[in-house]
């Protein structure tokens, strides 16, 4: 028995016990304590694939996964990925968030998006391995 | 023989000068950092020079509804963005068609047919003639010099 214990298998199960705290963003839980409710990974991505009436969508500048490089639908300037999976500097700045979000939900869908909306989105974006 | 020298130097410093022009004059103006950071969030950030100041501040008025994007700043980045540009552009010219700066008259002079072929815009690696680093390969840096230009396929 004994010589089946490598410290790996520590790190293994400590692994698995920390993902809640891994995946904890202070951006999404502020959006969290706003709406006192929760957010869904599969409302995020039905939301990442809405076509709006600009007939742009997330996925338009963002390519079908939020870990590709993505490329800006009209300018054609090069997009960092923006599952922080891929690229760790995104959703680490609250303002640069919502200046996002503000400018992005109006060119997608015509609108602000809500709190739900934005949470659901995050959500989403950091389930993407 | 001291003559044709002398000559020879008059027509090297004509050329030079010229050559100065065409590259805008001068030393290249080193744009704000936080404008070079937001503008080329999405696009190349243009020089002051592009657009007459009037015009500058029309388009930094209205960021939310920036040629069909928006493109909204802080109110504080907006200002100090503002004010940079207003301090470093010239109320010259007449300002272009709702303030593009690819319908002022001095671009489409430089970007017609004569100089570049229509098929050119249309290639996925130029797209838009406001990509201007697809050819003015060190545009982000000023660079707009004719003999930098490098035309993608």
């Amino acid at each position: 028995m004994i010589s089946t214990f490598r410290p790996t298998h520590l790190l293994a199960c400590l692994a698995l016990s920390t993902p809640m705290l891994a995946s904890a963003n202070p951006i999404l839980d502020g959006y969290k304590a706003e709406i006192k409710g929760s957010f869904t990974a599969a409302a995020g991505e039905k939301l990442y694939k809405t076509v709006g009436p600009n007939q742009l969508s997330c996925a338009s500048c963002h390519t079908d996964s939020p870990k590709n490089a993505g490329k800006h639908a009209k300018t054609n300037k090069a997009i960092d990925p923006l599952a922080p999976s891929a690229n760790p500097k995104r959703f680490t700045d609250a303002a640069q968030v919502e200046k996002w979000f503000k400018r992005n939900c109006n060119d997608a869908l015509g609108r602000a998006c809500t709190t739900q909306e934005k949470g659901d989105f995050m959500t989403y974006v950091l389930s993407v391995k | 023989m001291r003559v044709f020298n002398s000559f020879t130097l008059s027509l090297t410093l004509l050329a030079s000068s010229t050559m100065a022009l065409a590259d805008g004059g001068g030393q290249r103006l080193a744009l704000l950092p936080k404008m070079a950071t937001e503008c080329s969030a999405c696009h190349i950030a243009f020089r002051p020079n592009f657009l007459p100041t009037s015009a500058w501040k029309q388009v930094m008025g209205s960021l939310d509804k920036h040629y069909g994007t928006d493109a909204s700043l802080s109110p504080a980045d907006q200002q100090e963005i503002t004010e940079w540009i207003v301090a470093n552009s010239q109320e010259l010219g007449e300002a272009p068609p709702d303030n593009r700066i690819t319908k002022a008259f001095w671009f489409t002079r430089k970007h017609g047919t004569n100089h570049v072929k229509a098929d050119v815009w249309r290639r996925s690696s130029v797209k838009s003639p406001t990509n201007c680093q697809a050819c003015h390969v060190d545009a982000a840096n000023g660079d707009f010099n004719e003999h930098n230009i490098r035309i993608p396929r």
